[in-house]
């Protein structure tokens, strides 16, 4: 279809400018984008019949690599031999 | 740039821009709204059960005009488990590892209690402060000893919280760095260190818990006293 209306995954890597420029980039069309990719990821792995650990298991490992690059800077600084 | 152990304390900065809000607004996220429907998913299931848990323990001995406080007492509860919880997996930040947080959720909801009480039923709310049966001459020196512990509950809510966390997250990382420290030299030494670490581990996950279940208990019983 147009590229407006396809979503990320379908774009292909050459199209990903247009594609950009085609999409809502005010906060309110950013916080849209944010809660359609929350709720399409809820609904795949967590609103199931016979959920598991696994659907919260990856939000928290996610988390952990999230905050594992927030203080990358920080960590990398710190030389092992120093601390012991 | 030596390793200071303090350093996992300080609040998560990116750029210049102070990501605490993010990371106090991240646990909510974990926690879905339950839609329309009669039966749900186990996550949302697991989290009614939760709460109608909560709930009842927090609201049964309360009279009827306390019942009010069940929306801000179940959510307070609920917010400091996930925060306490989510501060124990790998490079997260836990928000109440900081004093200033814990002050404010503590000084205001403490203070609710006390204005609530001297409000509505003023003399029953000073009549705390002299306790039944007290000789007459220690009258005098009870009434302010009393008052002072009324006087000290926000900043031991507060302080007991930032305490048992921030000292939990310490021991942990002592450990931790003495097990990686001591595993080319003594690996022995290195196992015994391992277990103590996973026992300290299962402790902390209690703690996390429990020091969110008493805040809350704590707060419900300064309200049931004044309302």
């Amino acid at each position: 279809g147009p590229l407006s209306e396809r979503r990320l995954m379908d774009v292909r890597l050459g199209e990903l400018p247009a594609w950009l420029a085609t999409c809502d980039l005010s906060p309110q069309g950013l916080l849209g984008g944010v809660q359609k990719a929350w709720s399409s990821y809820y609904d795949k792995y967590i609103n199931v019949k016979r959920g598991g650990p696994a659907g919260i298991s990856m939000l928290l490992a996610g988390y952990c690599l999230l905050s594992y690059g927030w203080n990358y800077q920080h960590i990398s600084k710190i030389s092992f031999l120093a601390s012991v | 740039m030596n390793l200071s152990f303090f350093d996992q304390f300080t609040s998560p900065c990116l750029l210049g821009i102070p990501l605490i809000l993010l990371s106090m607004l991240f646990p909510p996220l974990l926690l879905p709204t339950p839609g329309n429907r009669w039966i749900t998913n186990r996550l949302s299931t697991l989290q009614l059960w939760f709460f109608h848990l909560i709930t009842k323990q927090l609201m049964i001995p309360m009279n009827k005009t306390g019942h009010k406080w069940a929306l801000m007492l179940t959510s307070l509860m609920v917010l400091l488990i996930t925060i306490n919880l989510l501060g124990l997996l790998p490079y997260t930040f836990t928000p109440t590892t900081q004093l200033s947080m814990n002050m404010a959720l503590a000084f205001p909801l403490w203070l609710a209690t006390l204005l609530t009480g001297l409000r509505h039923q003023p003399s029953i709310s000073l009549g705390h402060l002299l306790p039944e049966g007290t000789p007459t001459l220690l009258i005098p020196a009870l009434i302010l000893i009393e008052t002072t512990s009324l006087l000290i509950r926000p900043l031991a809510l507060g302080v007991r919280l930032t305490a048992n966390l921030t000292a939990g997250h310490l021991l942990i990382q002592l450990i931790s760095t003495a097990t990686t420290a001591l595993l080319p030299i003594m690996p022995a030494v290195s196992i015994l260190t391992t277990s103590i670490l996973l026992l300290l581990t299962i402790l902390e996950v209690a703690v996390a818990m429990i020091q969110a279940y008493v805040f809350v208990l704590l707060l419900s019983l300064y309200l049931q006293e004044n309302i």
